[in-house]
């Protein structure tokens, strides 16, 4: 009898990806990320209640080119982990579970998170020389 | 070792009760942080300038120390939970997953605990 390879569990490399995991990865990455831009926020408090000389020095490494990088990559993590914390809280209400509904809510916490970065970063860059 | 079956070990003794206490936590502490965070977020988007004058006197606005605390506890708590959960999936000998797990306990506390003192350092005035 020949023996065929039955399907197993889904096992993370071989994984087709579509936007259910995709989403989900990305949900914790983003988490994640956010866990290191807690301990810079830390940082930046710390420095405000250091004095001038100690805000300036963080301020600086803040606007720095990599650390607008760094604050760019966080802003995306947090508008994109709130959305889609939202829906996974929707979920766990019972509610959503829908294929249509599921896609289209992974599409507009993603979509939107990109576009209120790309927003944020435009009030950034307006309000000028900070 | 036992010679009693895994499932005759556990009959009788009821249940654990508290199997769903950090999933829960970290429900309720993300139902909090929505409009924590937002407020935070947006405090600073829309101050006039983030230089070092604005930014201490906002914060020494008590309305803004107190929710800024309220935030930082919160989000300590909430990225505790979240990361902890992280190394529990992917970290898996035991003696490496202690250590990970004691230390980003740790890192949570001191980063939390001289966040939270530096803006009642602020509100207070040195």
């Amino acid at each position: 009898m020949p023996v065929r390879s039955r399907p197993l569990s889904p096992h993370l490399e071989i994984y087709r990806w579509q936007i259910g995991n995709s989403l989900s990865i990305l949900h914790r990455i983003t988490g994640v990320a956010l866990a290191l831009g807690l301990v810079a926020l830390s940082y930046w408090l710390v420095s405000l209640a250091g004095g001038e000389a100690s805000y300036g020095t963080a301020m600086r490494a803040f606007t720095h080119p990599i650390g607008w990088l760094f604050l760019l990559a966080w802003t995306f993590s947090f508008l994109y982990h709130l959305l889609n914390g939202v829906r996974h809280l929707l979920w766990d209400a019972g509610y959503g579970f829908e294929r249509n509904q599921r896609h289209i809510s992974g599409w507009v916490a993603v979509l939107g998170a990109l576009l209120l970065t790309i927003c944020v970063a435009a009030v950034v860059w307006h309000g000028g020389s900070r | 070792m036992s010679l009693r079956s895994p499932l005759g070990r556990v009959l009788g003794t009821g249940s654990a009760k508290d199997g769903t206490g950090s999933w829960w936590a970290e429900r309720v502490s993300s139902v909090a942080l929505i409009p924590l965070t937002l407020w935070f977020f947006f405090s600073l988007l829309l101050l006039p300038s983030l230089d070092y004058g604005t930014v201490k006197s906002w914060l020494a606005v008590p309305f803004s120390s107190f929710l800024a605390v309220l935030s930082i506890a919160v989000l300590t708590y909430h990225s505790y939970l979240g990361t902890t959960v992280v190394i529990e999936d992917y970290v898996h000998s035991t003696g490496l997953k202690v250590l990970s797990l004691l230390t980003l306990r740790f890192l949570y506390v001191l980063c939390g605990g001289a966040s939270i003192f530096a803006i009642l350092h602020v509100a207070f005035g040195s």
